[in-house]
């Protein structure tokens, strides 16, 4: 019986791990500039608790597969040192492979997380809603229009709740339903949600945010390549949270601006 | 650490004659530890089949379920299940299983049965709170079950109720309007019972050893329930107060977890001020010290069960404690791992992530001590040694996969992913059923006094361990490719080509499933039809094994044990069997 175990946990590492190898299930090419290191960063752990996963299984498998040794005359033995070996190597690998992680993951996270977003950022509003995404640009004038709750009318198209009537900044801003980029230049997005929890996520850009109701969140990054990618909502916000989505469409820079200009002409 | 002094004064309680006070609001803590493993028992097939219902629509979603229309005509129109029925049942799922089997099973089950005899007690210190304990914890199962009942169907928020979906009430969306009020005041309800019961377990614990059992000469299993029950303490103590405030803001006006300016469903919700992350901290303060509610009794079962069939000692016994104390200490400090895309404050990204990865140095070497006591061991393969080293691999599994999402930059992209559902469904919910399963069929002889079926123990650990890895690896690769969790379907077009993967994952799971029906038959068959159990079947040394099977009414039949050895003394050598009893005042050689 024994043996059979150390058989069959073997087996399971192995397939377990080899799929990881060989990349089968695998995140989709990243597009932007701060996700390299994210990858970078996965890379590193998956080989360094590979090591440990692979070490503890098949170690797991030996000494169970020992241990089932059914010779009369053999005699019990203790592991070599006691416990003191085993416990130092876990505070000793562990230890170092927890500080290596930290300090090489801080710096990943601080890039996306800490850094201020650059000054010359294209600056988009995204509000999150049961269950869509609205995107908002501030139009020629370059000013987003007050927001006002107690406005918002889905039936005519008015999802942030502008005023134009009175409020000159909100009569040019530019409302979709599709995040539209230019590709090279830095974003930043405003996050906020109109009613309950959303999050943003584009794997391509290695990105997830919450939209925390009551809170405006800001999200940076830089794309870096052109193409329509799917940006689903990953926090549970009701019946229809599968079916939350938008794209994500990487322009060149003059396909942006001729963009622009056709979305103020309207 | 000293001896107590034997508390054996009389016993606290007369035995009962009536059914009623015998069977169903007893005092003993036997039949409170039975009552809690068969509510443990009753709730963990409902979730299962919960579990069932879900996986059958995310392989096959357009697939009618037979009678499923007969359970929720609104929810499963002639069977096809709606999303937010789905939803519903996730809900319960998570729910049932977190608190009613995870935290009931492992710990309140066998640590009631078995922590007052493992330290030679007659009863817990309060048996009258132990008696509320439980009927509290099964009033708290009637109201959340209630909620399937109801017109409104059960909550759809899920088992972490995330304000302000599960604030603001029916208008943002079914199951929110009555249904998440049972949710928040069962979970209160919930909270009241454990709370009884860890404070029973501590003062057990401290107060009640008897004559020459030291601390250190405690079972490791006592020493597990013992440290979840201060864990539990502090946690349920936060949720309680968090399930309160969540009901007054449902039903009183209060904006604790709203902010001002909502508009859910076209209407501006009247609140105001609240803020919804102050949820997410509560929650979490409480839901991850849960997660080791969930898993420390499970380790403490395995290390207490798995020298009596290696026969020889626990490896680093005093270690293993200690590791025990840093998770718990360190499980009230990395809550905010479960937030790093919540838009908190990112500069404490990194003080949770600290943390977070240091505990993974205790628990490996709480696994690595497992391992090493099974290193040149005879080992006797018997179904609870199978649970055992089954317990040591998901436990590895599980684990590993900690340390991705403990890190944030990693975790921006795999949160809210199957990698999340893959990670903690091995290491808290799979590996705390492994001991669970272990301790059953460890227990079972001395609980019923028959022995469990062990050919049917060993087809169910095969079914089972293999099962569990077809469904759970492959959701760490779902996750890889960004499969988002919490899906009632995979419509997006890089979902699509996964759904294959979750074909396979449902029928894995339904098949072991199915298996779990041959634990549930060996449960019963044996319950009336198994051999007689000696005194001690497996040759363990803990004073369970010094009583009869199953023990009397005061445990040990008028006799006050008193303890000479530890709880390890297995490959003795000189000896005259190959271990020596903690209540044999035969000397035991240390060499």
């Amino acid at each position: 019986m024994g043996k059979l175990f150390a058989v069959v946990v073997t087996v399971i590492t192995l397939i377990s791990v080899s799929f990881f190898v060989m990349h089968t299930w695998w995140p989709p090419t990243d597009i932007s500039t701060t996700g390299p290191a994210i990858d970078r960063q996965m890379d590193e752990t998956f080989v360094e608790t590979g090591i440990l996963f692979l070490a503890g299984q098949l170690l797991l498998g030996l000494f169970v597969w020992q241990a089932s040794d059914k010779n009369p005359a053999r005699k019990i033995k203790i592991f070599p040192g006691g416990s003191t070996p085993l416990v130092a190597a876990a505070i000793i690998v562990v230890g170092i492979e927890v500080l290596a992680l930290t300090f090489l993951g801080s710096k990943a996270w601080a890039a996306i997380n800490l850094a201020p977003a650059a000054a010359d950022s294209v600056h988009i509003d995204v509000q999150a809603e049961q269950f869509a995404f609205w995107f908002r640009y501030p139009g020629p004038d370059g000013q987003f229009g007050a927001l006002h709750p107690e406005k918002i009318d889905e039936a005519n198209g008015n999802y942030f709740g502008l005023d134009p009537a009175n409020d000159v900044a909100a009569r040019d801003d530019i409302v979709v339903g599709t995040l539209t980029i230019p590709v090279n230049r830095p974003i930043l997005l405003t996050m906020h949600s109109k009613d309950v929890g959303h999050s943003l996520y584009v794997p391509v850009l290695r990105i997830q945010q919450d939209f925390v109701p009551g809170l405006d969140i800001p999200v940076h990054f830089t794309a870096t390549q052109t193409g329509k990618f799917e940006i689903v909502c990953t926090q549970l916000c009701g019946l229809g949270h599968y079916n939350m989505r938008a794209y994500l469409e990487v322009m060149s820079e003059g396909d942006y601006e001729q963009w622009l200009k056709t979305q103020a002409g309207q | 650490m000293h001896d107590t002094s034997a508390q054996h004064a009389v016993h606290q309680h007369a035995a009962p004659t009536g059914f009623i006070r015998k069977y169903v609001f007893s005092l003993d803590h036997k039949v409170i530890g039975k009552q809690y493993y068969g509510l443990a028992l009753l709730a963990v097939f409902i979730g299962m089949v919960l579990s069932w219902l879900m996986r059958i629509h995310l392989g096959w979603p357009n697939w009618p379920i037979p009678l499923l229309d007969k359970l929720s005509a609104v929810g499963a129109p002639g069977g096809a299940m709606t999303p937010e029925y789905y939803l519903s049942l996730m809900t319960m799922h998570g729910t049932i299983m977190v608190f009613f089997v995870l935290t009931n099973a492992p710990f309140a089950a066998f640590g009631n049965y078995f922590l007052p005899i493992q330290i030679g007690a007659e009863d817990m210190a309060f048996p009258r709170f132990n008696m509320m304990s439980f009927w509290t914890t099964f009033v708290a199962f009637l109201v959340m079950m209630a909620s399937f009942f109801i017109a409104d169907g059960p909550p759809i928020a899920g088992w972490t109720s995330y304000a302000p979906l599960s604030a603001v009430g029916g208008d943002a969306g079914p199951g929110l309007k009555v249904g998440e009020t049972l949710w928040a005041i069962s979970i209160a309800i919930f909270c009241i019972g454990s709370l009884l019961g860890a404070l029973n377990f501590i003062a057990t614990t401290l107060d009640l050893r008897t004559k020459g059992m030291s601390l250190a000469r405690m079972p490791l299993s006592s020493w597990a329930w013992f440290v979840t029950s201060v864990i539990a303490l502090l946690a349920f103590a936060v949720l309680l107060p968090a399930c309160i405030l969540l009901v007054l803001d449902r039903t009183a006006g209060t904006s604790f977890f709203i902010p001002t300016g909502l508009v859910v469903s076209d209407r501006l919700q009247p609140h105001s001020g609240g803020s919804t992350l102050l949820w997410q901290h509560l929650f979490w303060f409480f839901g991850h010290p849960e997660v080791y509610i969930a898993v420390l009794p499970s380790i403490g079962i395995v290390a207490h069960i798995l020298p009596v069939f290696a026969r020889k000692p626990l490896l680093g016994p005093r270690a293993s404690v200690g590791c025990m104390i840093a998770i718990g200490f360190l499980s009230y400090m990395v809550w905010g791992h479960h937030m790093f895309v919540s838009g908190m404050n990112p500069f404490s990204a990194n003080l949770f992530s600290v943390p977070t990865l240091i505990i993974t140095i205790p628990a490996t070497i709480l696994t690595l001590l497992l391992i090493g006591t099974v290193y040149g061991a005879k080992m006797r393969f018997t179904t609870p040694a199978l649970f055992c080293i089954g317990f040591v691999s998901v436990f590895i599994s599980g684990g590993i996969s900690g340390f991705f999402l403990a890190q944030p930059s990693i975790d921006i992209y795999l949160h809210a992913t199957y990698f999340v559902v893959g990670h903690f469904h091995f290491v808290m919910a799979v590996a705390s059923l492994f001991g669970v399963f272990a301790g059953t069929y460890f227990w079972f002889p001395k609980m019923f006094g028959r022995m469990m079926n062990d050919g049917l123990g060993k087809l169910h650990f095969w079914l089972t361990f293999i099962g569990v890895y077809c469904i759970f690896m492959p959701m760490h690769y779902l996750g890889l490719a960004g499969n988002v969790r919490r899906y009632a379907a995979f419509t997006d077009d890089y979902l699509i080509p996964l759904i294959p993967v979750h074909k396979f994952i449902t029928v894995a799971a339904l098949l072991t499933g199915a298996a779990q029906l041959i634990f549930l038959f060996n449960l019963i068959w044996s319950r009336f039809k198994g051999p007689i159990a000696s005194e001690n079947p497996w040759e363990g040394t803990s004073l369970e094994w010094s009583t009869t099977s199953p023990p009397p009414f005061d445990n040990f039949g008028g006799k006050h044990l008193v303890v000479y050895n530890g709880p390890n003394e297995y490959g003795v050598q000189g000896a005259a069997t190959d271990y020596v009893m903690q209540a044999s005042p035969e000397k035991v050689v240390t060499g």
